[in-house]
Parts: structure tokens; sequence; C-alpha cells
């Protein structure tokens, strides 16, 4: 059997997408088998910086009787003495019985896929794909309202926001709505946009959150960038604009969930969190059983 | 014979060749890419002629590309559709054409167009050849999923 592994959201077809959640959903309850992945080893390899998805990859193997190896900081490792990513996966490949990897180039995870013996996860790659997010994404939608017939806005950095690329690209393969709510200049690509609309996707661009706050299911908010300005006015006017406030709320739909993948900076008022519409913590943690399903079908 | 182009004045345009290929019906001005393509340069051995802007009955205007003592693979050949898709191929053996072929675009193309995307893993010292896939829309990095939609010979390695 070829070994499998999950690079991006695109290589899943919506049958698969939906097994995986409903896999997801029964760890949830608590019916999986704590010694699933006894005497397996995760090889962690993050040459980015992660709170959440490096500690729920490694939460979900320990969950599963599991364990992780990883190298510490990109400085520890030998990449930092000028290893190519191509020798150090073939190398981790040996100690390890399956790989996740995020690194700052886009297609790092492909490549990883190459020159790996084991299967591999992207557990993001540059401003391309993170395909854990989505698929936890869509688990929180699925748990508060069917995906089907949604009207979701994604807010904010759209253009380097790789968790938006996956996230949009997945919803293609569902009958939603897509509302998009960005800064110019960081507007969704429009390579991609093209794509989507070419499956069918319906996606509207509107200028403010104001515009689509009574009118959407899921409101996406993602980080913008500070670097992406060239000062910090400038970021802080347009920053400003996008800010989800309990005032912006008023209007909102009643079922409206909020998710946001993490971390935030300003985008979300704290006082948003205690709002029924808040979902973003649940998000997170939804990453856990998410990805225990995704480790029990790349390690069978 | 179209690839015995003449002038009026001054016969045959460029020399007839013994052994090799000769590429015929290259859109006009496209000649020195497909020598690029081919990865021919000042420092290969090839016996090279180029005739560029050949007037051409059914296209206007051509360019011709004679290569000596060298029969072109097929996919050498097919990378020659991606910038110029209507050229023929003759493969000229003992000055006779042995063999006369249509380019058809690859579904896949390696090691021959830089993506364009600074970000990507194949603009890096790692082991491996760029790869696109051909899509009726451009050519698809299958590293970073950028799109080249146009200049596809800007991006020629």
């Amino acid at each position: 059997m070829a070994t499998q592994h999950i690079i991006s959201i695109g290589d899943f077809d919506r049958k698969e997408i939906d097994r995986l959640l409903d896999h997801a959903a029964q760890i949830d309850n608590k019916q999986y088998d704590k010694t699933a992945l006894c005497g397996k080893i995760l090889a962690v390899l993050f040459f980015e910086p992660s709170t959440r998805t490096r500690m729920s990859f490694e939460s979900a193997m320990a969950r599963l009787g599991g364990t992780s190896l990883s190298v510490g900081s990109v400085d520890a490792c030998s990449m930092a003495k000028g290893e190519t990513l191509a020798d150090t996966i073939r190398v981790v490949s040996g100690y390890a019985d399956a790989i996740v990897i995020r690194h700052p180039k886009e297609g790092a995870a492909r490549l990883a896929a190459e020159f790996a013996t084991v299967p591999v996860i992207n557990a993001g790659d540059g401003a391309g794909q993170h395909p854990s997010q989505t698929l936890l994404d869509l688990y929180t939608i699925r748990q508060t309202m069917p995906i089907d017939g949604i009207e979701i806005a994604l807010v904010g950095d759209l253009r380097y926001g790789r968790t938006a690329h996956s996230l949009a690209s997945a919803l293609s393969l569902y009958d939603a709505r897509l509302h998009t709510v960005s800064p110019k200049g960081l507007e969704l690509p429009a390579t991609l946009v093209s794509g989507l609309r070419e499956k069918g996707m319906e996606i509207i661009e509107h200028d403010s959150v104001g515009e689509v706050i009574d009118i959407v299911d899921v409101l996406y908010v993602t980080r913008i960038q500070r670097e992406r300005f060239p000062d910090s006015a400038s970021y802080f006017n347009v920053a400003s604009s996008y800010r989800i406030t309990p005032e912006l709320l008023t209007g909102a739909k009643k079922h409206l969930i909020i998710l946001h993948p993490l971390p935030r900076v300003d985008e979300i008022d704290p006082r948003v969190d205690t709002s029924p519409h808040a979902r973003y913590f649940e998000q997170s943690k939804n990453g856990v059983p998410v990805r225990m399903a995704m480790l029990m079908q790349v390690l069978p | 014979m179209t690839t015995e182009e003449t002038t009026e004045n001054e016969g045959l345009l460029v020399r007839r060749i013994k052994n090799g290929t000769v590429i015929d019906h290259i859109d006009g001005g496209e000649a020195l890419n497909v020598v690029k393509i081919l990865g021919i340069t000042g420092t290969t051995q090839e016996a090279l002629s180029i005739a560029t802007n050949v007037p051409s009955r059914n296209m206007g205007r051509k360019d011709i590309v004679k290569l000596a003592n060298r029969e072109l693979s097929k996919e050498e050949v097919d990378r020659i559709a991606l910038i110029s898709p209507r050229a023929t191929i003759n493969i000229i053996r003992n000055f006779k054409v042995c063999e006369k072929k249509g380019v058809e675009i690859p579904d896949l193309i390696e090691g021959l167009v830089r993506c364009p995307n600074p970000g990507c893993i194949s603009n890096t010292n790692e082991p491996i050849r760029s790869r696109f896939r051909v899509l009726p829309k451009g050519l698809h990095c299958c590293y970073c999923d950028w799109v080249i939609t146009r200049d596809i010979t800007g991006h020629i390695i």
C-alpha cells in the first residue's frame, strides 16, 4: 500500500473530509482506543513558531498512546548548518513512523513527502496550505450547523493567510457562499478566486464587516500582519476598521459563530470572548480530536 | 518544401543539413526561445542555423531552426509546444526527411520553467527540479500551486 500523506486540502474529496470529521466526532465522544498508536513515534519538525498546531499534534499522539520526537528550535537542528530539507526528511524517516512538518517555504511539505519513507502531514507551508487547520475549522462549523448552505465571511489578510486559502478551497466542495472582507492589497489571490469560481462557488467581495454582519452564519477572522504595512500608523488605521466588537455584532444572526485560527492580536475585541458567538477557543480545542483522526488515518 | 525557405534573390536562406533536426513553423520571433528551451547555448557543441521572420503562406511569418547531427527526443520536442504549438519537426538523415511530426503539449514539464513565487521550495537549494502541470489556464506549480498564466518564455530556466 502506498504511503499516505496529508499535504493539501485539495487532495481530499468531500466524502473523505466528511469521513474524517465523523471519526473526529467519535473521538470527541471518547469512543476511541487509547492504545491505537502505542509504540508509534511522530517526528514533529517545526521550522516556524507554533503553539496550537504543534501542541495539539503532540497531545493527539499522546492520547492515542504514541510518542513524539522533536528537534526543538530550528537553530538546534542540522538545517542551521546548511543541510537540505530533503536530507533532513530522509534521516528523520529512519527515526519515526510519521512526520508532521511546518516550514516557511511553500511546497515544503510536498517536497518532504517525495523524500520521506513514512507518512508526512503538512502543518503549514509558508502562505500555502494548512490542511489540519481547515479540517478543524470545518469540524467546528459542523458542530453548530450543516456546512451545506452556509454564508461565510473570510475577514482580514486573505492574501498571505494560508488558513483562509485552505478553508476557501475546502468550502468549494460544499454548497457554501463565500464573502470576503480584506484590506486593499491583501485580497484572496486572483488565481485562487478564479479557480473557486470555475468550480461554481459564489464569491462576493465587501469593503467592511458591517456590510456582511447580518448576512453571514460564520465569521472567519484572520490576523492582519503588521509587517505587511509600510508604517504603524497605516497598520492601525486598517486594523481598527476590521476589528470585531460587541457593538458590530448587534445586527448579527442569532446563530452566527465567530472563528479565528489564532493567535489573535487586535482583530477581535476581548469583550467578544464571552459572547455566545465566540467559538475560537473551542475551535482551537477541536484541534486535538481532528488531529487524532488524521494521525489514525496515516498510521493505520 | 517548407524547410528549404528561399528569398527571391539569395536562394536558400539557411544551408541544408545532412543529418539532424529541422524545426519548422515556429511562431515568428520565437526561434531563440526554442533554442533556449532545448538548452543550446554558446558553449554547447551543436551546429545551429536559425532563420527568423521568414515569409510563410500559412503563418504570415515564421522561424526555422536547423540543428545538425542531433535528433530531438519526444520530450524535447514537446517542450517546444509550450511556446510554439504549430511547430513541426523534421528528422533528417542523409539529406532526406525521414520523420515528420507535430508537437504535443505535455501534461507535465520538469526542470524547464522557474516558479515565479519567491517563496516556493523549488527556488531553494533543494535537490529537486521545478515541476509544472500543464493546464488550460497555464502552468500549475506542483509544489506551491502558483499558476503561470502568461509570459511562459520569460520563466524558462
